[in-house]
């Protein structure tokens, strides 16, 4: 009989149900427990760059809004430094990179408040096109989805990049695609999620 | 700095997008299969925490909600265990967060009609860091099962949810604690959203007599397994090859 590894295997996932926002979203769900919630500021107050609005919904396989979604934002700063040890250069103070947000319960809607990151390495000498990486659960997702969020006015970069190259199927590369407009002088880029039909949004196993 | 890859995911263990007994499932699963990326600096990275961000208190279930000198209904448990990576390393410092139902199955959530009372004295969430052996421990009341709408007939298991972030984007994960001998794990959809009974088993806290505090609380065990990472020995770096 061959061997096995002894090496541990990771712990399986279950959906995060519908009262997710108890956990980690506990003011939404209707009570005052903690003292700080986690996941408000991405970017703090003294991060340079572009202060800009993210916003979006995301629909079903029905096209009806999913109303009770909890979003992950994970972003470098406008140098394109992630907040964390392994990324080379240093981020402003309070700037933590991270976000969390969730979908209002009768519309739908999110949104977050940033700063647009700027382009970070890829492998092997490679440069990535500006990005947010998102991360999405809710009642009836298994396994958290991982996606990412380009913007449509960095279009030369996302020519280049070469996660969106990756995407053989071309016409599927629009659905990363943040569009940007202005409402009273701030920068919003709109991006809806489609978890599953014909304009499904690219997911990724990272 | 290693920046080494994480291992691949083994999606084998984990639940398909799409299972039909979990009927929310259906339209919230994607159908076109999920490109595989290998890392780069966006997933290697990930937020970290602090003790400035939470409260010790945080961790107490049976305190951080209950008004003054008064304690939430149920029996009381610590859930206790380590998070490790799957080559058995401690992921030390890394933030936890735990949600559940009352000791009658009541979440307390303005979306939950469930006919069990609030617990005016149990709030429901916890979180807290894990400590240099990557240890962590709460305090709460052991949940109740509750019914809910897929079959007309069916109830959860008496379980925990929980959150955690590793290190790295790649291993940030949620899952659900379920607790030793519970009758109704094994007639679950969303248990049984997992194929691998080994897998199941994982998500099964045993009775851990021996850290129960005596005349005080029971206490569960789960120990937590996040990806692992390579060694940056040879053609694993995600430079310089």
């Amino acid at each position: 009989m061959t061997r096995t590894l002894d090496d541990l295997q990771e712990t399986p996932s279950q959906t995060a149900g519908p009262y997710v926002h108890i956990g980690l979203a506990p003011g939404a769900a209707g009570f005052d427990i903690y003292e700080r919630e986690l996941g408000h500021d991405i970017a703090g107050p003294n991060a340079a760059g572009e202060r800009i609005r993210i916003e979006g919904i995301v629909m079903d396989g029905t096209g009806s809004p999913v109303k009770d979604v909890l979003l992950e934002a994970w972003q470098a700063n406008a140098a394109g430094v992630y907040a964390h040890p392994e990324s080379p250069g240093a981020v402003e103070g309070g700037f933590r990179g991270w976000g969390r947000v969730i979908t209002d319960f009768e519309t739908g809607e999110w949104g977050f408040d940033t700063v647009k990151p700027g382009p970070v390495a890829g492998r092997n000498g490679t440069v990535q096109a500006p990005h947010i990486n998102l991360w999405i659960v809710a009642r009836g997702i298994n396994l958290g989805l991982n996606t990412r969020l380009y913007f449509d006015d960095e279009a030369e970069a996302n020519a280049a990049d070469p996660v969106l190259t990756l995407i053989e199927w071309e016409r599927r590369r629009a659905t990363l695609i943040a569009t940007r407009s202005e409402r009273g002088g701030t920068p919003v880029y709109r991006f809806d999620i489609t978890l599953q039909g014909g304009a499904e949004t690219v997911f990724f196993d990272i | 700095m290693t920046e080494a890859e994480y291992y691949q995911r083994d999606r084998g263990r984990h639940p398909p997008a799409r299972d039909e007994g979990y009927k929310t499932s259906v339209a919230r699963s994607p159908n076109y299969p999920l490109i595989s990326l290998e890392n780069s600096v966006s997933e290697i990275t990930g937020p970290v925490f602090g003790h400035g961000d939470i409260d010790p208190l945080d961790r107490d279930l049976l305190k951080n909600y209950a008004k003054h000198g008064e304690s939430p209904i149920g029996e009381r448990i610590i859930v206790h265990g380590r998070v490790r990576d799957e080559n058995a390393r401690p992921v030390p410092n890394t933030l936890v967060e735990i949600w559940q139902a009352n000791a009658g199955g009541r979440y307390r959530h303005k979306k939950d009609t469930y006919l069990a009372p609030i617990d005016p004295n149990f709030g429901g969430c916890g979180r807290t860091l894990t400590d240099a052996d990557g240890y962590f421990y709460f305090r709460t009341v052991k949940p109740g099962a509750y019914p809910w709408r897929n079959g007309i007939n069916d109830w959860r298991p008496a379980h925990i949810h929980v959150s955690v972030f590793g290190h790295a984007w790649t291993q940030r994960l949620i899952t659900q604690m379920y607790f030793e001998g519970d009758p109704l794990i094994a007639t679950c959809p969303i248990v049984n959203t997992i194929r691998d009974k080994a897998a199941i088993g994982q998500l099964i806290a045993p009775l851990d007599r021996n850290a129960s505090i005596p005349l005080d609380s029971l206490a569960y065990r789960f120990d937590i397994v996040l990806r692992g990472r390579r060694a940056t020995l040879f053609e694993n770096r995600l430079e310089g090859n």
